[in-house]
């Protein structure tokens, strides 16, 4: 008997669109370096740049503008490190404001990287977010000061979908002076992004979320703006990024972006509605939940849901079982023993965090999956809460 | 991809885990004693409840509750049944290690949920004395403190040693002991090694 398989998990990572593995394939056997002045170098080069310009018209930047990285990851640090340069004296002279505003809820690359630029005598201020991970954008105004280097804050979040103000955001760091950064690794490819309608300075993105290939990103920076590479020692990304290109990743994120260009309007319509009909069944069929983040602004792909009296890992376990595949926002499963960071900032009670889960639809979800989570999901929780301490108890 | 394939435990884990053994359903059920530890803000919580022959001080039934993750429920689960027909005293015995044993393996940052079921079965089995008038058998599981500036004692050492704690560095940082005088280091790195052979060989 073959199990029906549910991947609800794509705000982790997608699959391969069958168009970027076709791509990859026929790419897989040019092998020459594109720093090279011989046909097999420019046939690589002109690969590249293919897909720098793919990406480029994606965003509205110039192809200039792109530089590819290893991952978003690398994107998130390459931008804070700019002021981790000015605090250790790096000969570059670049920035020398070592103040960063950015949030509680980001990403552990930023907030790990902003805590280690803390340890090099940068400063870093986390804004808060109310109770659908919204930051205050007269907070965000209120923390940014002469020092301030930079200012980032995420477009939307990985674990409960929100989105935040980013045009705003942006305008108001500049009005006071710093630059501004927005990692956009769950947006891009979901909803329209336009650099110079946001007015952002930088931006990273990540083809692995959006059926490319995993090991590859972009990172935007706008003309003009002063940066300073993590990776010396080479001229490759115009001396922005040094190493040899990977040339295979690049080609697959720059398939992956014009795969969706083509399909991203669509898929929207199509995800909301699986996204709508997951949400109203849950409701309909399952007593004491909460769904977490925001009502309206969030990526309609994300939806993040907690049980009363159930625990994440759990549920989760239980679920892959049955085939289906989500992530938890409960400690049990990072084998640590705090919840989310993410949900906790929303200030919410922590066994609601530790009840949490997220299912994230993609491309490749049809409402026959969103039918069969409804036919398993309540029977799971009804199961673990007959066996927990904390529901239903007299 | 089968879900065995993606399976983190071991089968015995989720044997227990799909098919939970005594799970307490009964709204009225006698029990003789009572026992409860954890808590849901840390994300697990576990009530044990047995019935004791109180001629031999044997347990004959042990059923039990609890809100945590698969590591949580299947050792739990594990635990019921080990100490079914056991003596008390022997029961009382019965620690993270054992349980961890007889589940094949637990991965070491889970085995702070099995450490649960085993600290809720002695309570129960302290109730039960308290409730048949033998005082006298409870035996407080007494916790010294060793860090005097962060108040950190032994146990929660201990304790940070089955989520993972290897090194003082590590105990620092899960329990903030030693940070501020420094004074209690030696008796730290000594009770590290304690806790290590304890439970780890």
């Amino acid at each position: 008997m073959t199990q029906r398989q549910v991947y609800l998990d794509h705000n982790s990572t997608t699959p391969l669109h069958p168009e970027v593995a076709k791509t990859l394939t026929e790419a897989m056997t040019v092998f020459g370096n594109p720093s090279s002045m011989h046909a097999f170098g420019r046939q690589a080069k002109g690969m590249v740049n293919e897909a720098r310009e793919r990406v480029a018209s994606f965003i509205g930047a110039l192809p200039e503008e792109v530089i590819f990285v290893g991952s978003g990851s690398e994107g998130n640090n390459t931008v804070l490190s700019i002021l981790g340069c000015a605090a250790t004296g790096c000969s570059c002279d670049r920035v020398h404001k070592p103040h960063i505003v950015t949030t509680a809820i980001e990403h552990p690359c930023i907030l790990e990287t902003s805590k280690c630029l803390t340890g090099r005598g940068s400063k870093v201020t986390y804004l808060g977010v109310d109770e659908y991970g919204k930051i205050d954008l007269k907070e965000l105004r209120d923390s940014i000061t002469e020092q301030t280097g930079v200012v980032s804050v995420m477009m939307a979040n990985n674990e409960i979908g929100t989105l935040q103000d980013v045009r705003e955001a942006a305008r108001i760091a500049h009005e006071k002076g710093a630059l501004f950064h927005t990692d956009a690794v769950q947006a891009f490819g979901k909803i329209p992004i336009n650099v110079h309608d946001l007015g952002v300075d930088f931006l990273t993105a990540s083809a692995h979320k959006i059926y490319g290939p995993k090991g590859v990103g972009a990172l935007y920076v706008r003309r003009g703006v002063q940066f300073c590479p993590l990776i010396h020692g080479g001229h490759q990304e115009r001396g922005r990024r040094a190493g040899t290109e990977n040339t295979l990743g690049i080609v697959g994120m720059g398939k992956s972006v014009e795969m969706r260009s083509l399909e991203m309007a669509d898929e929207a319509a199509r995800i909301t509605s699986l996204r709508q009909t997951l949400k109203a069944g849950i409701e309909e069929r399952i007593p004491d939940v909460w769904f977490n983040g925001h009502p309206t602004d969030t990526l309609q792909s994300t939806l993040n849901v907690s049980f009363a009296g159930a625990e994440g890992e759990s549920i989760l376990l239980y679920l892959d079982l049955e085939g289906i595949a989500v992530s938890t926002g409960s400690a049990c499963a990072s084998g640590s023993l705090d919840p989310s960071h993410v949900l906790m900032a929303t200030g919410m009670p922590v066994e609601r965090a530790h009840g949490s889960i997220r299912m994230s639809l993609g491309r490749g979800n049809t409402m026959q999956d969103v039918e069969y989570v409804l036919d398993k999901l309540p029977g799971i929780i009804s199961r673990i809460r007959e066996m927990s301490t904390v529901y239903g108890r007299k | 991809m089968s879900a065995h394939q993606s399976w983190a435990y071991t089968d015995i884990v989720k044997d227990h885990f799909m098919n939970p053994r005594n799970v307490l359903k009964d709204d009225d059920y006698q029990e003789d004693g009572k026992g409860m530890v954890g808590n849901v803000q840390c994300g697990d919580e576990m009530l044990v409840v047995i019935k004791v022959d109180k001629e031999k001080d044997v347990i004959t039934d042990c059923k039990w509750k609890t809100y945590g993750c698969a590591s949580a429920i299947a050792s739990t689960s594990a635990m019921s049944e080990i100490v079914t027909g056991m003596p008390l005293d022997e029961a009382f015995n019965v620690g993270p290690k054992q349980i961890a044993a007889a589940l094949g393996q637990l991965p070491e940052n889970k085995i702070h949920c099995s450490v649960l079921g085993d600290k809720a079965l002695r309570a129960a089995i302290n109730d039960y004395y308290t409730r048949s008038g033998r005082p006298d058998k409870v035996i407080k599981e007494e916790s010294r403190i060793i860090c005097k500036c962060m108040n950190v004692t032994d146990h929660e050492i201990e304790e940070a040693v089955l989520e993972g704690a290897r090194t003082f560095l590590d105990l620092q940082e899960k329990t903030k002991m030693s940070t501020v005088c420094g004074k209690c280091k030696d008796e730290a790195q000594t009770l590290l090694k304690v806790y290590m052979k304890k439970h780890f060989g």
